[in-house]
């Protein structure tokens, strides 16, 4: 394999596995900058996956090529409304956000075993028919080098990620609603005081969270594993907190971090194959994106800095 | 109603709901309730073998739940006690099998290297949260992964490529015929004295030692411990340590008891995570943790009879679990009810 092939190999693969990561740690974002820790992302991927299969399952018949954006959708709302979990009882109940998002994780691979099990009999599902496919995109392909490598295999969901990350930048950074967002996040006290609602902006971030986590499971689930069983998303959701931080709870830097994550994961899985690569434990490219993100957090790869209000419930009067 | 009262009465009101919405839950999915919870109750009590089970299940729980508690209690939330119990596993079983000692040497030997080891990852946490301010939920969930594929990796290593160690020698094991014959061939083994024992020594290092007394007071307040002299970093790093041993001795339970070797895991044991749940019941004494861990334990063995028995899929108990964390967990909105509640008896 040369040097170009290796390359033309690794990207493609990479962007296919950063996908869901972005979609999931840019949800992140959006509830870490309100002041919501969301440890629940992995749970959250998982009712999207099992949701999207389901959907995709039985549904491929009825809706031919376009089951795949059907699926996604169902997903993106089942995730929405199963976030609302986390953000009832973090938010209204003021309980340990952290704790609300074990239990997330949880109850989330729970519900979606239990309802295989009791749909299917069995404890997965079949393959599904419909898969997220990849394409060429018409004179792009054909410019040299640059071609091959980014145009020749996409994935629609990929360009729908990369417009996500775009849009979620503009979102936060460029509008009312983003400032407010990052004030309820920053010192929640001011934001009331100025008559932001706090917790209705919390509440609007965390179901945004769930949507885009929904949505990264089911993108998983349906251009990966393609089935659904409880090994499907097995730490996705933890690797796209670790995105998060590596990107600074920044859309465009959690969309770095992502596609980095993704080729290391390429590599750990398809490294064997290529040359030099193979020469390399996969045990050291697959614990690359944590050992990272501590570094990043203690310090030596730039400062990593969390919402001043994360992790804290906001109580009224309280100084 | 006393704030002592609530304090028992939370968690009791949590795990009440939580069956009423798992019996809620089965009905709508076209289970019958009844035999549900029949088929869970003979689940763990049925007969002396799946009593013995249950207990060996409650084994691991009470030691992931002190980790966890052990931490609370000094402001600390260690949610890495998966990996380290992982670590903790692996340095049992290799241990047991590596060295040729006599019982009393080897045994003793192969649970201090799993504490060991257990201490260590947690250890790397609490140093990076005293010298470098990382938050130790973050540390210790990436600490998890690295600590999971680390293991399989090693473990590969050691079998050259096959997906479980030697089993450890009969001199490492805590395997006991004696409870073996008592409990009708169940796999019941020392493990549970060990545990018992460590909850003594919680109970021990945080009531009746200067120590312990500092390791709270910073858990309290980090300000006021320091202006009293006490030496903040010193204790966070000692606080996750001792954490994380309580933590890599569940793994223990786990390679010398249960299993006899340590084999590649696709994906979490999801006790370290239960552990969370142990403690939050068990409100982080020691005590509790022993009631937390025997409920979540005998829930999660008594599970595995639902299947057979009433054709329901045993996560029904998984589910029911995580929603006794919620409610345990939004406690504030409990206690609010509580609250109005006497208020009203009051005023009658």
């Amino acid at each position: 394999m040369s040097f170009l092939e290796m390359l033309y190999f690794i990207i493609p693969s990479a962007i296919l596995y950063a996908t869901p990561l972005i979609f999931t740690a840019i949800g992140g974002v959006f509830s870490e900058r309100s002041g919501v820790v969301n440890i629940g992302l992995e749970g959250l991927m998982i009712v999207g996956a099992f949701v999207g299969i389901y959907v995709n399952l039985e549904y491929a018949s009825t809706f031919g090529e376009a089951t795949i954006w059907v699926a996604m959708l169902a997903a993106v709302i089942a995730g929405g409304i199963f976030s609302l979990l986390h953000a009832v009882a973090s938010i209204s109940f003021r309980a340990d956000q952290t704790v609300s998002g074990v239990a997330i994780n949880l109850l989330g691979l729970a519900v979606s075993v239990f309802l295989v099990k009791m749909i299917y009999d069995k404890g997965q599902t079949d393959m599904i028919t419909q898969s997220i496919d990849r394409f060429g995109i018409p004179y792009l392909q054909d410019i040299p080098f640059l071609g091959p490598l980014l145009f020749r295999d996409v994935y629609s969901t990929s360009i729908l990620a990369f417009a996500v990350a775009i849009g979620a930048w503009f979102i936060i950074y460029k509008t009312p609603f983003g400032l407010r967002l990052r004030a309820v996040g920053e010192h929640p006290m001011a934001a009331d005081t100025m008559g932001v609602k706090v917790n209705r902006m919390r509440y609007i971030a965390v179901v945004i969270s769930g949507a885009l986590g929904g949505l990264g499971g089911a993108v998983y689930a349906q251009s990966i594993t393609l089935n659904f069983s409880h090994a499907t998303i097995a730490g996705q959701g933890f690797m796209a907190i670790a995105a998060m931080i590596f990107g600074k709870w920044h859309p465009i830097g959690a969309l770095g971090a992502a596609l980095f994550f993704g080729v290391a994961q390429t590599l750990s899985i398809a490294g064997s194959g290529i040359p030099y690569i193979q020469e390399i434990p996969a045990v050291y490219l697959q614990i690359l994106p944590y050992v990272l993100t501590i570094f990043a957090l203690a310090g030596f790869i730039g400062k990593a800095n969390a919402p001043k209000a994360s992790g804290q419930p906001y109580i009224k009067g309280k100084r | 109603m006393s704030n002592r009262v609530i304090n028992i009465l939370v968690p009791i009101i949590s795990i009440i709901i939580g069956l009423i919405v798992g019996a809620i839950v089965m009905l709508v999915s076209g289970y019958d309730p009844v035999q549900g919870y029949m088929a869970l109750w003979t689940g763990i009590f049925g007969d002396s073998y799946s009593i013995g089970n249950t207990i060996r299940q409650i084994t691991p729980y009470i030691l992931a739940g002190l980790a966890v508690a052990f931490a609370f209690r000094t402001g600390l939330f260690n949610i890495g006690v998966e990996g380290q119990l992982i670590l903790g596993w692996l340095a049992a079983a290799w241990v047991g099998y590596a060295f040729e000692l006599p019982k009393v040497i080897h045994l003793p030997l192969a649970l201090l290297a799993a504490a060991a080891a257990g201490a260590f990852w947690a250890f790397i946490a609490g140093f990076l949260k005293a010298k470098f301010k990382v938050h130790e939920v973050i540390a210790t969930i990436m600490l998890n992964y690295t600590a999971l594929y680390i293991a399989n990796a090693v473990i590969s290593k050691l079998s050259d490529g096959g997906f479980k160690t030697e089993r450890i020698h009969e001199s490492a094991s805590l395997r006991s015929p004696f409870l073996r014959e008592l409990t009708d061939n169940s796999s019941l083994h020392y493990g549970i004295i060990v545990a018992l024992l460590m909850v003594v020594v919680m109970w021990f290092i945080l009531e009746k030692t200067t120590r312990g007394y500092e390791l709270k007071a910073v858990g309290f307040n980090k300000n006021a411990a320091e202006y009293a002299g006490m030496s903040v970093n010193k204790n966070i790093i000692l606080a996750m340590t001792i954490s994380g041993m309580f933590a890599g001795l569940g793994g223990a339970m786990e390679a010398l008891g249960t299993f006899g070797n340590a084999s590649i895991k696709p994906g979490f044991t999801g006790i370290g995570f239960d552990g969370i749940a142990v403690a939050l019941l068990g409100a982080n004494t020691p005590l509790g943790v022993v009631f937390g861990a025997s409920l979540f334990g005998s829930l999660k063995y008594g599970a595995l009879n639902m299947p057979n028995a009433a054709g329901i899929p045993e996560e029904i108990v998984s589910i029911i679990i995580a929603l006794i964390i919620f409610f345990v967990a939004s406690g504030y909105i409990i206690r609010v009810g509580l609250q109005k509640l006497s208020k009203k008896k009051e005023g009658q």
